[in-house]
């Protein structure tokens, strides 16, 4: 789904990336460790084609398409999407708006949607405005469930969630990416026929762990990753001897 | 000449008759086309009463509503003496050369609206004033009273002829908001590139009442220069809201004075001013002059297009006690904003107009859907011409 290889990128004069190797096959989970400052979000954002991270050197592939210099909507539109950790308020746009820009073409039941993700009684709101942190990150699932893209890149999505919410942000999840869903008996086809989806997922406490299913976990050290391997393993090593350490095994 | 400055002599004071219509409906073409723009709507039950004029002449005047009064303001002074106490009373006849030329027998034009005490309109009453002669000044006087506990809506209209190049509109307008009355006024302005409009507006609001302005002009126009003052006794608010949008050519030098004058007094002026290629001077000032009033302005632009914007907004406090405040910012749309959208999957100009569109959603009280609908269309109509 997504290769990307020998990845170098400057953000201002300074390199953040140094060699960035990486693949997510179709409908696997990926998970992404590392302190801060290990240029985690700036991966992303490379993946997605922000401003202001620049390629020096290497390439993104997804689906088969080079998207190293493609703009940003090419790539939501090829199936990228991005729960961002720290989106920017849109005055005057309400997320009911906001969430049918998301759908494009497809038609979806944005109050049935909205009334799963708990995020009902702020459809009329401007998108972002006066939000908490659990409350944007429902915001954000909710503009992706109706976006449906094929690769999920979520940044810190238990950032800022109450463990009350953290439960239901963790089925949000599941359900967006065809993993763990309870179906009725009845519906054995649609069970088959769903193939979940793809994800990147950044996390600094591992918690949401605890509630999604993670097919391996990679750690990004310095600009580059150090160690592939299962994500409990690592959240484990990280826990009991600190990034240093951990990512010591591997050299 | 520079646009802020005005040689009335150019002007003529003289326009042909155009005969009155007697229902609505039966206005046509371009006329009807240029009225709707500017919110009039062609069906009567819509509204509680509708005058239009045109040039000089009062082409329409009627009501559906018992308890308000319309009238062109030449007859209403000559049938209501006491409408005298209302004339030039907010405003000094000899306050500058567009007062003086307007101080001569009120036979040119504008309206007087009255409301009883009491009364409350459920529908709007629609006002339109156009101008369809070139090179014409058109001069009117508005006299506005809302009497007691009373309510109304009034959506004004002003517009030109799409052949007009050149033409004057100069006004004045007088309102009386009474003991725990409201008057809200929706303006939508549709001038033309050439067209100089000054409009001398003042606003007189008794303990308790309620004032809304809301002020829309998305179409070019030659140079506006308008200052309305709006005073507030005890308990009174004010609600003051301006969209503005200065393409190449355009002229505006805006902004309301609200002073409160009386404990209690509330004030709030807001405005969002778009400037792709023209000029916005946008001011705003509240003069705090008695303890337990409150005020806030709040300016915001964006620039697309060179031009200028140069937001002036004014807090003055003359007592201990006032609490004002004011938020200003000029600039241009934030990047994160752009690529944010552009990650949900619309293109940078899809995505910059969407943010255009909701800078100037302007939460409006009080608007028939039918208005707000239209304004939706004009705002995006009017972004093509920005981009």
């Amino acid at each position: 789904m997504l290769i990307i290889e020998e990845l170098k990128v400057e953000v201002g004069d300074k390199e953040i990336l140094k060699n960035v190797n990486l693949h997510v096959p179709a409908g696997e989970t990926h998970i992404l460790f590392g302190p801060n400052g290990s240029g985690k979000t700036s991966l992303m954002m490379t993946i997605m084609g922000f401003s202001g991270y620049k390629v020096t050197r290497g390439k993104i592939t997804f689906k088969g398409e080079d998207i190293t210099y493609m703009p940003i909507h090419e790539r939501a539109k090829l199936g990228i999407g991005v729960l961002f950790q720290r989106p920017p308020t849109i005055n005057g746009l309400s997320t009911r708006r906001m969430v049918e820009i998301c759908a494009g073409k497809k038609s979806v039941n944005i109050d049935e949607l909205s009334k799963k993700l708990r995020f009902d009684e702020f459809l009329e709101r401007d998108v972002n405005h006066n939000l908490s942190g659990g409350e944007i990150k429902r915001s954000e699932l909710l503009q992706l469930s109706a976006q449906q893209p094929d690769l999920l890149l979520l940044d810190e999505p238990e950032s800022g969630v109450d463990l009350e919410s953290i439960a239901l942000l963790g089925d949000s999840i599941n359900t967006l990416l065809n993993r763990g869903i309870k179906r009725p008996a009845l519906c054995h086809n649609s069970i088959t026929s769903l193939t979940p989806k793809s994800a990147l997922v950044i996390t600094h406490t591992g918690h949401i762990l605890d509630y999604i299913t993670a097919d391996k976990g990679q750690v990004l050290y310095k600009g580059q990753l150090r160690c592939s391997r299962n994500a409990r393993e690592i959240l484990k090593w990280i826990r009991e001897y600190g990034y240093e350490d951990c990512v010591e095994c591997v050299l | 000449m520079s646009k802020n400055e005005l040689n009335l002599s150019e002007y003529s004071n003289l326009a042909e008759e155009h005969s009155y219509v007697e229902s609505l409906e039966s206005i046509h073409g371009s006329d009807a086309k240029e009225f709707i723009r500017v919110g009039i709507d062609t069906d009567n039950s819509s509204r509680s009463a509708t005058f239009i004029q045109k040039d000089s002449s009062i082409i329409h005047c009627s009501k559906s509503l018992d308890g308000v009064e319309i009238t062109g303001i030449a007859k209403a002074l000559e049938q209501y003496s006491w409408l005298n106490d209302y004339l030039w009373k907010l405003i000094p006849h000899d306050k500058d050369e567009i007062t003086r030329a307007l101080n001569v027998k009120p036979d040119q034009g504008g309206y007087f609206i009255g409301i009883k005490k009491g009364v409350k309109a459920q529908k709007p009453l629609q006002t339109c004033l156009h101008i369809a002669k070139e090179k014409f000044s058109q001069k009117v006087h508005n006299i506005v009273v809302v009497e007691e506990d009373a309510e109304l809506h009034i959506i004004a209209g002003c517009s030109t002829s799409d052949h007009l190049n050149s033409g004057l509109h100069i006004g004045v307008s007088e309102f009386y908001v009474k003991k725990g009355a409201t008057l809200k006024y929706t303006m939508i302005h549709d001038w033309g590139e050439n067209v100089y409009v000054r409009p001398k507006t003042a606003v007189h609001v008794e303990e308790n009442g309620v004032f809304i302005s809301n002020y829309i002009s998305l179409k070019p126009v030659g140079s506006i220069v308008a200052n309305p003052i709006t005073t507030l006794e005890k308990g009174a608010t004010a609600r003051i809201n301006s969209i503005l949008v200065a393409g190449k050519g355009t002229y505006m030098d805006m902004g309301s004075i609200v002073q409160l004058n009386g404990a209690g007094a509330r004030a709030e002026i807001i405005s969002r001013a778009i400037v792709a290629g023209g000029t916005i001077i946008s001011r705003g000032h509240l003069m705090g002059n008695e303890a337990g009033v409150k005020g806030h302005l709040e300016c915001k632009g964006l620039i697309l297009k060179d031009g200028l914007l140069h937001a002036i907004p004014e807090l003055s406090g003359h007592t201990p006690g006032v609490e004002m405040s004011h938020e200003a910012a000029v600039g241009k749309i934030d990047k994160r904003e752009i690529e944010y959208l552009m990650a949900r999957g619309l293109d940078e100009q899809e995505a910059i107009s969407t943010i255009v569109r909701g800078f100037l959603n302007v939460e409006i009280e009080g608007l028939p859907a039918d208005l707000a609908a239209r304004i939706d269309e004009a705002v995006k109509e009017t972004e093509k011409d920005m981009m």
